[in-house]
């Protein structure tokens, strides 16, 4: 092999507590949250920042994490869809996934919530434009939508 | 992930100066990284060639939007969603943050920047049509110094700019439009979000009493870099919008684009849908008229 | 006791918990002791005699499993209908992308380096691309001539009526390939040994189709192989027969290499790799009266199977009945043919041939209708199977079928007429076009003819000591919602809470073999025979005389307790049996194809933008009858996301082929429907319950396929007045219709 870089310690703050990534400079947000913290909550759906299903909080903004290189994260504060449920209870959005049919296969469930999470912190009463644009980025196959819309209503709703 | 990464260098320098330092140290040793957006896609696919990065990402002096009063200058890692966050811009630089809602979702709207799409050179990029009709400079800085170059000087060839190696986008300067001064963005990607453009075409004309005083015209998607159409521009430079100059500069845009067939598209597509969006663009500039 | 009744009730998702907080264990999450991972090296060319195989330098190759034919310890061959399908090509190759050899090594990104190192060298040989390559018998690549299947459904003299009727109509209609596009891609986890057997855990909709294929490859007695789902993100077909490659090869690297093996595939890998929905060719030739009665049907489908035979065959066949659609016609002909090709074999997808037979017919029954001078709906209203009447396989209807009262619930829900009429009017006027258009048809439930008959479906129920219930099943939960809608069934058989009934996990160690999680048939056949395991739990109890006819929660479970202190255990299993009244002859094709159908009008409306040539979606009506709603939230849920794979297939989804590789293998490049692309998807069930299924239901999760496509095309029609016979239609296509017409702009 030809001249090779060797794994970085990246301290970073995931779901609150301090973190130590053992990870390559370039290796993937996503694959080191899977693999050094084995959060696999994280979803890879296509690699390529295409399908959302990968999405994390990032400083407070939502980004695919299979786009975000671990040497970029050091001393950033991380949010995984591990910890949007706090202390066992589950997120306004997350309630409602649940009741009203926004998660069917469930692989684009994490992201899709951690997207919706994000439209709620940055428009608290958003109308369903604001939710189709803000969830284009995250693609789902199963449902059509359109559960995934009334679920994020609904959550609109039971947090007023 | 199809790339090997023991092969790849992402070292994070804290201040521009450090930054420079990586781009002196040979010719194209160090390449400049910032949202990542375009180079993860190649490095996931085991199509990114160079090896060895620098981060600029949090190097604070490229960030933040100024105003003057001829003026707005954007950092180079202004990202979409800055764009879209900003009031001056989107007062007087619509179709800047139309170009900005329209590239990617929200996670691509957060770490995407305009200096990166600039860089990236694509000809299928969203926000360069919008920077060329907005009349654009770009501000370039190396160890020795800067110089500011006119953004549609910018890009030579496919993936090719006047950038030296040592050098990095700094700033975009934006012309605030004269008042009135009418604006077109159109991106055309077959779905309504997350779609790489088929064509989009971006103008900005002035015009007084049906007249054009003023115009600039600039399309994506349709040559190996994206097109700013003088040519066009001259044709409808000082006179009345009707429908036979709709035609007249229909035609001439033809003659200054080169669109392909690829797997996203046709070349006669692209030619006319590119015709049908600037008479689109034109038809809003004459006066609605009555038959 | 009062205990709201449990079916039609939105009860919560079983695992839904579990996927809204990322805890849910898809394949690629489990990460066994000393697990390294696998990688396929694949064909580059589309046919040819394999020459060499170069491994390139710098790779430390001694570290690495490498596994080739040789090292395949029983048949090499992807065991499922014919058999003709390698687990890796030996010696020749057949499509692109096809698997040569496998490598295995505990690095991942070294692995991949190793992958992109092996040179197949490739002699190649003439190949053929397309259906009418294959039928011309350019060169011929399969058996004798190129077709792996072929059916012909004849019921009355279809051509009796051509000389004699008002009008002959006839049309070629065409669909692409469509890539499932689940979320999760393929991947299995493998752990193997002669000492202990294969055990495979992965992403799949049928661990017994699994199952079966790797005791032949491994040449093990079936007790020694076990299969076990994980959490399955998203199958519509995709996961029906192709796991059964994936785990292969996991099992056959496990094998040589002694430790467990996880083989997941990227996007790119998956979407150039993996099964896509047939490319279609459909000819019909209709006869009509001037009074707009339906007088005779000749149907030519044509399907294009890929490389190898896997389903072909019966997809063809549900494309094939589905073919007439639900129209009382005296004289019907389908022919029809799967064919080869040199690309990856195309499989099993939500719909399963009948979306491709359905889209042509649909589509041309309102040519046929202008030709008559009828509206479509009005030609059709005439022709609709009622009661008693035959469909093209002489199936009678016992049911009460009511199409019209269908299509005037949807047209109501959708303001057709009002529209139709708005849009007629305004559109000489506006740049955007708008139409409306409509498609009526009908979805069968479970295997075709015979299939459940041989299927011999078996589901088992145990009730514990502390009166919960499990339901035994291999049925998967896909994300359609099998493990709430069995608990539902199970429970209200019991009388239970929701919550006392949970589904075990299909292991096909531990579970029966309910038959596959496809064709529409989890709900309706698997789903009745939950209900009646279920009810064996009471019959024995009740036969003890622990429990009374009728009796309390609280009753049921002292009873159970009884039970099982007594016998150890209480189990109970029910089996398939076909009732007596259903008969098939398979054969000529003629007889009951399907125990039930559910029956569906959709109707669209779209938009197309004169300036850049796209149509979209504006809004989507889909009524349909599908016997009892087990489960509104759920039921809901498969036929808005049907219909959004549905636009899908009509607007966006087109693969591009290269040689039979599939170019533009990338979520990129392959568009599919974004929450930004979705118009209003109202849905709307018409009740009827169907005394065969549980609780009166009948299948669903099929039937929002059929109809968009169609239906879509037809509002076009309306839109631009101009009709389009393929699907995916692209804007290209549109400009270039319009271009030739000089019609517009």
């Amino acid at each position: 092999m030809p001249e090779e870089t060797g794994k970085i310690t990246i301290n970073c703050t995931v779901n609150g507590e301090p973190a130590a990534l053992a990870a390559y400079p370039f290796e993937r947000l996503l694959d080191a949250l899977r693999q050094s913290l084995r959060l696999t909550g994280t979803k890879e759906g296509c690699g390529e920042g295409e399908c959302g299903a990968c999405s994390v909080m990032l400083d407070g903004r939502l980004v695919n994490s299979c786009l975000v290189p671990a040497a970029q994260v050091e001393g950033s504060v991380i949010k995984t869809i591990e910890g949007v449920a706090e202390g066992g209870r589950l997120h306004a959005v997350q309630q409602a996934f649940v009741e009203s049919g926004g998660a069917q296969c469930g692989i684009c469930t994490p992201g899709m919530v951690l997207a919706a999470v994000a439209l709620l912190e940055q428009n608290p009463r958003p109308g369903e434009d604001d939710i189709r644009r803000a969830l284009a980025g995250n693609l789902c196959r199963c449902t059509g939508y359109v559960k995934i819309f009334e679920s994020v209503l609904k959550a609109v709703d039971g947090s007023h | 992930m199809r790339a090997y990464l023991p092969a790849y260098e992402l070292v994070v320098p804290r201040t521009l100066e450090e930054a420079l330092g990586f781009l002196g140290e040979g010719a194209g040793v160090w390449r400049p990284f910032a949202g990542g957006t375009d180079l993860m896609v190649l490095l996931e696919a085991g199509r990114l060639a160079h090896r060895k990065f620098f981060s600029v990402w949090h190097l604070d002096e490229l960030r933040g939007i100024e105003v003057s009063d001829t003026h707005v200058t954007l950092g180079a890692l202004v990202t979409y969603s800055d764009v879209q966050a900003s009031e001056v811009l989107r007062r007087e630089f619509p179709s800047l943050c139309r170009a900005a809602s329209e590239t990617g979702g929200w996670a691509i709207q957060n770490r995407g920047t305009l200096g990166g799409n600039i860089a990236n050179a694509s000809p299928a990029a969203d926000s360069p049509p919008a920077l060329l009709a907005h009349g654009a400079e770009l501000e370039l800085v190396s160890a020795a110094g800067s110089r500011t170059v006119g953004y549609a000087d910018f890009h030579t060839g496919y993936k090719q700019t006047v950038m030296r190696p040592d050098e990095l986008i700094a700033r975009i300067r934006l012309p605030r439009p004269a008042p009135g001064a009418a604006h077109f963005y159109r991106k055309v990607g077959t779905r309504r979000a997350q779609a790489i453009s088929k064509v989009c075409l971006a103008g900005l004309a002035e015009t007084e009493g049906g007249v054009v005083r003023e115009v600039r015209l600039a399309v994506g998607s349709v040559a190996p870099t994206v097109v700013r159409c003088l040519r066009t521009e001259e044709v409808l430079k000082g006179r009345a919008v009707n429908p036979a100059l709709a035609a007249e500069a229909s035609a001439a845009l033809v003659g200054e684009i080169n669109p392909i067939d690829d797997i996203r598209s046709t070349a006669r597509y692209r030619a006319r849908v590119a015709q049908n969006l600037l008479e689109e663009f034109l038809s809003q500039l004459s006066p609605p008229s009555r038959s | 006791m009062s205990r709201a009744e449990l079916i039609g009730r939105p009860v919560p998702r079983k695992e839904g918990r579990e996927k809204v907080t990322g805890a849910a264990l898809y394949v690629d999450d489990i990460e066994p002791e000393g697990v390294i991972y696998g990688a396929t090296v694949r064909s580059p060319a589309a046919r040819g005699l394999v020459r060499e195989i170069v491994f390139g330098d710098r790779i430390p190759w001694d570290e690495f499993t490498i596994v080739r034919p040789a090292d395949i310890p029983g048949v090499n061959y992807v065991a499922l209908i014919l058999n003709d399908q390698p687990y890796l090509a030996d010696g020749v190759v057949n499509h692109p992308e096809e698997p040569v050899l496998l490598l295995a090594h505990p690095d991942k990104y070294l692995l991949e380096e190793a992958r992109r190192a092996v040179r197949v060298e490739v002699e190649e040989l003439p190949a053929v691309f397309t259906i009418e390559e294959s039928l011309e018998k350019k060169e011929v690549i399969w058996g004798e001539d190129n077709v792996f299947k072929s059916f012909l459904v004849d019921k009355g003299d279809v051509d009796s009526v051509w000389a004699s009727a008002d009008f002959v109509v006839e049309g070629e209609y065409t669909t692409g390939a469509q890539e499932h596009l689940y979320i999760e891609t393929n991947g299995c986890i493998a752990a193997a040994s002669p000492e202990a057997g294969v055990t495979v855990w992965g992403s799949m909709q049928c661990p017994y189709y699994v199952h079966k294929a790797l005791v032949k490859l491994f040449g093990l007695p079936e007790d020694r192989v076990r299969v076990v789902q994980t959490e399955t993100g998203g199958g519509f077909g995709g996961k029906e027969e192709f796991p059964s490659l994936v785990a292969g090869h996991a099992a056959l690297l496990a094998w040589k290499s002694g430790r467990p093996v996880k083989m997941v595939y990227d996007r790119a890998e998956d979407m150039v790799a993996s099964t896509k929905r047939h490319p279609s060719r459909t000819r019909v030739r209709a006869a009509a009266s001037r009074e707009g009665e339906l007088l005779g049907l000749d149907i030519d489908f044509v399907v294009d199977g890929g490389a190898y035979a896997t389903l072909s065959a019966v997809v063809l066949s549900r494309g094939t009945i589905h073919a007439a659609g639900p129209y009382n016609c005296p004289h019907v002909r389908v022919r029809s043919r799967a064919v080869a090709t040199n690309a990856p074999p195309h499989g099993a997808f939500r719909g399963f041939g009948a979306p491709q037979s359905i889209f042509a017919l649909e589509r041309h029954l309102d040519r046929v209708a202008r030709e008559v001078g009828l509206t479509p709906e009005e030609f059709r209203r005439r022709n609709f199977i009622r009661r008693g009447e035959t469909t093209a396989t002489g199936q009678v209807i016992h049911e009460d079928v009511d199409l019209a009262g269908i299509l005037d619930r949807a047209f109501e829900l959708s303001d057709y007429h009002a529209k139709r009429e708005r849009f007629a009017r305004e559109n000489a006027s506006s740049r955007v076009k708008r139409g409306v258009g409509f498609a009526t048809f009908m979805h069968g439930a479970g295997f075709t003819g015979s299939g459940e008959k041989f299927l011999q479906s078996v589901v088992g129920c145990e009730a514990t000591a502390d009166g919960r219930v499990h339901v035994l099943a291999a049925s998967t939960e896909i994300g359609q919602g099998t493990n709430t809608i069995f608990a539902q069934i199970a429970a209200e058989a019991l009388g239970l809470d929701y919550e006392r009934v949970e589904v075990v996990r299909p292991d096909t160690g531990n579970v029966p073999n309910s038959g596959p999680t496809v064709a529409s048939r989890t709900c309706m056949i698997v789903g009745k025979l939950v209900e009646s395991a279920a009810l064996g739990i009471k019959q024995q109890l009740t036969s003890a005389g622990l429990l009374r006819e009728k009796y309390t929660p609280e009753e049921f479970e002292r009873a159970c307790r009884e039970y099982v202190e007594r016998h150890g255990s209480l189990k109970s299993s029910a089996q398939y049996k076909q009732p007596d009244d259903i008969n098939w002859d398979d054969e000529h094709y003629r007889g009951d194809a399907y125990g039930a159908y559910a029956w569906a009008a959709y109707v669209a409306e779209v938009s197309v933008d004169t300036t850049t040539y796209e149509a979209r979606v504006e809004d989507f009506v889909a009524v349909q009858e599908v016997g009892r709603v087990i489960h509104p939230v759920l039921a809901a849920g498969q036929i808005e996301g049907g219909v959004a794979q549905g636009i899908g297939y009509a607007l966006y989804e087109r693969v591009a082929w290269e040689r039979g590789r599939m170019a533009n293998g990338q979520m990129t490049n392959y568009i599919i429907p974004t929450a930004a692309d979705v118009p209003p998807i109202r849905v709307h069930f018409l009740e009827n319950p169907h005394p065969g299924g549980p609780a009166g239901a009948k299948g669903i999760g099929e039937l929002p396929m059929d109809g968009p496509a169609p239906a879509i095309l037809n509002a076009v029609e309306q839109a631009l007045g101009i009709p389009f016979n393929h699907a995916p239609l692209t804007p290209e296509a549109v400009m270039e219709a319009l271009e030739r017409e000089g019609a517009l702009v």
